[in-house]
């Protein structure tokens, strides 16, 4: 390992990606627009989901009902319906997604206690299924507890659609964290799988080739300049996060900069190895997406991890996002410390270990 | 020493001794294999067959050893489009072992030897298809290696810049520097020392410009007729004719072997009924580029092989 050689690459990548303006704007819109993006549209309680009710039953306590159900603002009323059957060809041609069918029996079902009241779904978006089943959940006799006397066993509960939404009752809190992982995921892997693709499309490659470079020097050397925008890219994540959801950081700052240094490795030599197989930069980009969307789906960012399958549970540990989100989750939410982690941090060292091996034994100085 | 892709042999058992502080040719067609040779000889490609030694480095297994001594201009503009001429020089000076010190110094005496003042800071992407060879010739040479590899450097280049291009070579060969190059250009073979012709991945003839067309002698003629196409179609059917190329109103025969080709040849005008006059002229290398790759282009074998 010549240090002087080394410094040279880095000097190159770094004077290359100063001129590369799209690129330095995708280091900074990227995660800049991802965490107002998925931040706010994650922390929205599900509100206003356009609805029709068809009150059949017409009586005061269907009413109030109703009124009860709008003022939630789970749902709003966008058209009128006076039976089920228009609530259905509403429903149909999408311009509602929830549809409320209070009988005409309404009160003697109520007294019987028998179903009272029907909700239509458009079971299409499995998150809307979700709010509207914690909807007709609302206990129906909470809204007349006013006319009656006596104990209400269901007695009065807020409705709640937040719990619903998540899964895993996440919310921006919950959000930010793991989209410093996917931030990363994303960019870290496809600028170093482009970085080296793009030199042996343009014929850069020939020319180092022939020099006494090594292969470690240039491996690291490309590396070493997007590990630095990693870190800017965390920073940018982390202080965004602070300032626009209050995110805490429980845990030790100095903790949640080493954690993102360890995906940040992982990602960047995951990269390199695909570098080394990649003919284009099409195909570095579309082999970046094949890990890519596994991490996001699988690695417990968009869905609870214990509710998966065993075998995609080991698929998942493959990936480095998985173990990230646990250490980040851990540092930020709950306080811990990394030695704490440790078998995650683990994975994460022996990741970057073997990736870094594989694509340094697998890079040629070699043509042919 | 041998290179084959697959099937196809794109060197076939090249056999080359280069002499020390000299210009060396390699002339050939295109896919004749000079770029295979001359990535076998930097160690970038492993031959399939045959021994090799650079320098007294055997290759490719002393490769890394080689890289340090050598300098290779690739085919392509192989430099950094996004970085100016002075960081392209300073990032090659940094990965070539020229000791920190000394690389302001040996970056500013390039920048002057080739003409790149005042464009020190330009994008190398932005300079002209000229300017982009001299560049990449002074990156290939600023370590001061004592061999240097050349593809094709001039193959998109004007005139007047191709010949600042071989001034610069011939500096180059008189400060002791071994020079390699490959081209397709008659023009720029006649002005290397010595020189190897290439066709179809075979070595068909090596040898100084004068020793090659010396062997010529007496075998080329010029034909100036009042109809050169009918005259042409006489002939090309000529036997011991190895070629007849139409060069403006005249044409240029090349016969097989010596022999009173000059009498034959107006025998054969005369029987067709044509008025021509017949000379002998020197030989040029494109006579002996067309001498040394006729008899196997009728190789239909080998034809493929390319």
């Amino acid at each position: 390992m010549n240090w002087r050689r080394l410094w040279a690459i880095v000097v190159k990548e770094m004077r290359q990606m100063r001129r590369d303006r799209i690129t330095l704007a995708m280091i900074i819109g990227i995660p800049v627009m991802q965490l107002v993006l998925f931040g706010y549209a994650i922390n929205l309680n599900l509100r206003g989901l356009s609805a029709a009710v068809a009150d059949q039953a017409g009586t005061a306590g269907s009413r109030a009902l109703v009124m009860d159900m709008l003022a939630t603002g789970v749902i709003e009323p966008v058209a009128a319906a006076h039976t089920p059957q228009e609530l259905m060809e509403l429903l149909r041609r999408g311009e509602i997604s929830v549809g409320v069918v209070v009988p005409p029996d309404f009160e003697r079902r109520r007294l019987d206690g028998r179903e009272a009241v029907q909700v239509l779904v458009d079971g299409s978006d499995t998150v809307v299924q979700g709010a509207a089943l914690q909807l007709a959940q609302m206990p129906v006799d909470a809204s007349t507890a006013g006319m009656r006397t006596g104990a209400n066993p269901t007695s009065v509960n807020p409705i709640s659609v937040v719990s619903f939404y998540n899964p895993e009752r996440r919310s921006a809190v919950n959000i930010v964290p793991g989209l410093i992982g996917v931030i990363l995921t994303m960019t870290m892997v496809l600028f170093t799988g482009v970085a080296i693709v793009r030199e042996r499309e343009r014929g850069n490659m020939e020319l180092l080739l022939a020099t006494p470079l090594s292969r470690s020097e240039l491996m690291i050397g490309k590396v070493l300049p997007y590990a630095v925008i990693g870190l800017v890219q965390t920073t940018v994540v982390l202080a965004l996060g602070m300032w626009l959801f209050q995110v805490p950081v429980r845990g030790s700052v100095l903790d949640v900069y080493l954690a993102s240094v360890l995906l940040i490795l992982a990602n960047l030599t995951l990269g390199l190895l695909i570098s080394t197989k990649a003919q284009s930069q099409f195909q570095a980009m579309q082999m970046t997406f094949f890990v890519f969307l596994p991490s996001i789906l699988l690695s417990g960012f968009m869905f609870p991890f214990a509710g998966m399958p065993t075998v995609v549970q080991w698929l998942a540990e493959v990936l480095p996002l998985t173990h990230f989100l646990r250490l980040i989750r851990g540092v930020m939410l709950r306080g811990a410390g990394l030695p704490e982690l440790w078998p995650d941090v683990l994975a994460l060292v022996v990741f970057t270990t073997v990736m870094m091996a594989a694509a340094i034994l697998r890079f040629r100085k070699r043509l042919d | 020493m041998t290179k084959r892709f697959g099937d196809l042999v794109a060197v076939d058992d090249v056999d080359l001794t280069v002499p020390q502080a000299c210009v060396y040719g390699f002339l050939g067609p295109n896919g004749s294999g000079k770029s295979t040779t001359i990535r076998m000889l930097c160690g970038l490609l492993t031959p399939s067959a045959g021994r090799i030694e650079v320098l007294g480095l055997r290759i490719p297994e002393q490769a890394e050893a080689l890289r340090r001594r050598i300098g290779y201009m690739t085919q392509k503009f192989s430099l950094f489009a996004d970085l100016s001429v002075r960081e392209n020089l300073e990032f090659l000076a940094a990965v070539q072992g020229v000791p920190k010190a000394r690389t302001g110094q040996r970056v500013d005496a390039l920048v002057a030897q080739y003409h790149f003042q005042g464009r020190e800071g330009q994008l190398a992407g932005t300079l002209s298809g000229g300017q982009k060879q001299r560049l990449a010739l002074a990156g290939a040479v600023v370590h001061e290696p004592e061999l240097l590899f050349l593809d094709e450097p001039t193959s998109a280049v004007d005139p007047e810049s191709r010949r600042d291009f071989w001034e610069k070579l011939f500096e180059l060969a008189d400060a002791g520097t071994t020079i390699l190059v490959s081209t397709h250009y008659m023009d720029e073979a006649e002005r290397c020392h010595r020189l190897a012709i290439l066709d179809h991945g075979a070595l068909v003839a090596d040898g100084t410009p004068a020793e090659l067309t010396g062997a010529l002698q007496g075998r080329t003629l010029e034909v100036t007729a009042a109809h050169p196409r009918q005259a042409r179609r006489a002939l090309v059917e000529l036997p011991g004719v190895l070629s007849v190329a139409q060069i403006g109103n005249t044409l240029r025969v090349l016969a097989a072997r010596d022999g009173d080709v000059v009498r034959r040849t107006r025998d054969a005008l005369a029987a067709a009924n044509l008025q021509a006059r017949v000379e002998a002229v020197p030989p040029s290398l494109e006579d002996v580029f067309v001498a040394a790759t006729q008899g196997r282009d009728e190789d239909p074998a080998r034809d493929r092989a390319a």
